[in-house]
């Protein structure tokens, strides 16, 4: 406890700090993944391939990506951001795509028509109705960049890595503990919070059975 | 009203809809029918422009609808589909006001509509506005989805096999409500089925279409009496009375298929013949096949011998009749006749077949409910 209180000020830094990197990057990947999903889901052909080529980035270890954005970006945060959006945009993606292109047709077919213009029946019809995929696309990427965030340590973004890395390089098992147990309850909270989202933001008309 | 005029459709290769002509008036139920591939979705779908013609033209009170955009076109023309495809996001009330939302009519509006169209289908406003599809029956969301395709009083209101999935009960009722619907309302609907039961059942006009062309377009009436090619007359199955009752004859409801034998053949051949074939009658012929009278197995017993021709026992108390008397006339013999059939002749008195009461049931059978299997 006096390892806590000696270092609250730190702790609280660099879990502030996470909570800033995870949240720019899920907030770029979210701005480049939605609107990318949705235009894939009127090129299904390109889909595949669009969809197998961002798949292959999220194999390449992170520690790599790191490394080269590095390279090209500097130390900061700006690199750390750069992969972490990589890492966001996938999960996200791949549930707004599934999300619009599972669609009930026949609820696409009365919509146009109907005289619904295509962007109504992406903004009436078809963004509400994936919603609750694209919210569990979103979930996914939080709850992966938080962990992969412990990374940003090593180019100097800070975060609870720092933490980590500082304990790994002292042998202070209490840094180390201190910063995964943060991330893992950041990670679980996080997660929790965006199911609630989730079930909020599902229309009531998806949720009620006769 | 809606005028189709030498409209083609490929896809790839295959010719979908083949130099198409057709009109249909205003205020008119047309039923377009026929097999799958037929083209009949197809030319629905082109009146609202979902699907655009390779060539020809389509009228729509009188304006080409290629002049027209499309979407503004839609919103004039209501669409049902088998799917149904409610909004499952939006209560029934929001499902019906999507289209005068669309053309921005205010809320009381809506309001209003919703509830008189409601009311058209006996569905209670308090009851079922707020609810969501999810929570309907088969049958109530797709009368939602007609009330939806009617919210903004478009003229005309096309219907691609709007009942298809719907329990026959179900299904029943919805076509007594649309054909309501669509005298009161005084609508022009277009609908497209391929069961020849709801066609009939509905339309003015049926437009029975084959490979993309037009096979004859004519009221039920007029296709039941009168069906034009061997493709309708399969579809119309046993629906269609080709019998006139009064025209029926003889031999229609004879059986042609009969023992008869030579008036040479000896007794003992004709007792083994009757035994194999397990009858108790034999007609008798002379050497042109001319009807000379029966041999029943109980002449052959008090009277006859063996060896002896058969000829010799022909007993001509029996009742006959020509093949072209009339059916009415050959029930009549038959209900008299104490043998329990009549023997068909020829002109030229051979046989042309034998009338029992099996043979009868059978043809008046058919004659009621279509060829039997």
């Amino acid at each position: 406890m006096t390892f806590m209180a000696k270092n609250s000020g730190l702790i609280i830094n660099e879990t502030l700090n996470h909570m800033r990197l995870v949240g720019i990057s899920t907030l770029f990947g979210l701005m480049i993944s939605v609107p990318l999903g949705i235009l894939l889901s009127r090129r299904r052909r390109a889909a595949k391939y669009v969809l197998a080529l961002v798949g292959t980035v999220q194999t390449i270890p992170g520690l790599v990506l790191l490394g080269f954005a590095m390279i090209v970006f500097g130390i900061g945060s700006k690199p750390a951001i750069v992969v972490l959006t990589l890492y966001a945009i996938l999960p996200a993606l791949r549930n707004t795509y599934t999300g619009i292109t599972e669609v009930d047709p026949g609820c696409i077919e009365s919509a146009k028509g109907i005289g619904m213009s295509n962007i109504q029946t992406l903004l009436k019809v078809e963004l509400p109705l994936a919603l609750p995929s694209i919210v569990g696309g979103l979930r996914m990427s939080v709850i992966y960049i938080i962990s992969w965030a412990t990374l940003a340590g090593l180019v100097g973004a800070g975060g609870l890595g720092d933490l980590i890395w500082t304990g790994l390089a002292t042998y202070e098992n209490n840094f180390i503990l201190t910063g995964a147990i943060l991330a893992a309850v950041m990670a679980l909270a996080s997660g929790a919070l965006i199911g609630l989202l989730q079930n909020i933001m599902t229309p009531r008309g998806l949720k009620v059975r006769r | 009203m809606i005028q189709f005029e030498n409209v083609c459709k490929r896809y790839g290769k295959a010719t979908v809809i083949d130099d198409l002509s057709l009109t249909v008036e205003e205020g008119q139920f047309v039923v377009l029918i026929g097999p799958s591939g037929c083209g009949k979705t197809t030319t629905l779908k082109m009146i609202n422009r979902l699907i655009e013609p390779d060539k020809g033209r389509i009228f729509v009170n009188g304006s080409d609808i290629t002049r027209v955009n499309a979407v503004a076109l839609r919103r004039t023309i209501g669409y049902v589909i088998q799917q149904i495809g409610l909004f499952p996001n939006m209560t029934v009330g929001q499902n019906i006001s999507v289209v005068p939302k669309l053309l921005r009519y205010t809320n009381a509006q809506c309001d209003e509509i919703t509830r008189s169209l409601l009311q058209l289908v006996d569905m209670d406003y308090d009851v079922y506005a707020h609810k969501y599809p999810s929570e309907l029956s088969g049958g109530q969301q797709q009368r939602i989805g007609v009330l939806r395709a009617l919210a903004a009083s478009p003229p005309i209101v096309l219907m691609d096999e709007p009942f298809g999935a719907l329990d026959p009960i179900t299904r029943e009722a919805l076509q007594e409500e649309i054909k309501k619907i669509q005298r009161k309302l005084k609508k022009t609907i277009i609908f497209v089925t391929h069961d020849m039961d709801e066609a009939l059942r509905l339309a003015d006009t049926i437009v029975f279409m084959n490979g993309g062309r037009v096979v004859q377009i004519a009221s039920p009436e007029e296709m039941l009496r009168n069906p034009k090619e061997d493709i309708i007359k399969n579809f119309m199955g046993k629906r269609i009375s080709k019998v006139d009752y009064n025209s029926l004859l003889a031999a229609d409801i004879m059986r042609a298929s009969v023992l008869k034998v030579h008036k040479t053949k000896l007794t003992l051949e004709c007792v083994d013949l009757m035994n194999r074939r397990q009858v108790n009658t034999l007609l008798v012929v002379d050497d042109d096949e001319r009807f000379l009278g029966i041999v029943t197995i109980d002449d052959i017993k008090k009277h006859g011998r063996a060896g002896k021709e058969i000829g010799d026992l022909v007993s001509t108390e029996t009742s006959v009749i020509g093949a072209g008397d009339s059916a009415k006339e050959a029930f009549e013999r038959l209900v008299d006749s104490r043998s329990g059939y009549v023997v068909v002749k020829h002109p030229n008195d051979t046989v042309a077949g034998l009338i029992t009461k099996t043979s009868m049931v059978k043809a008046m059978a058919e004659a009621m409910w279509g060829e039997q299997e």
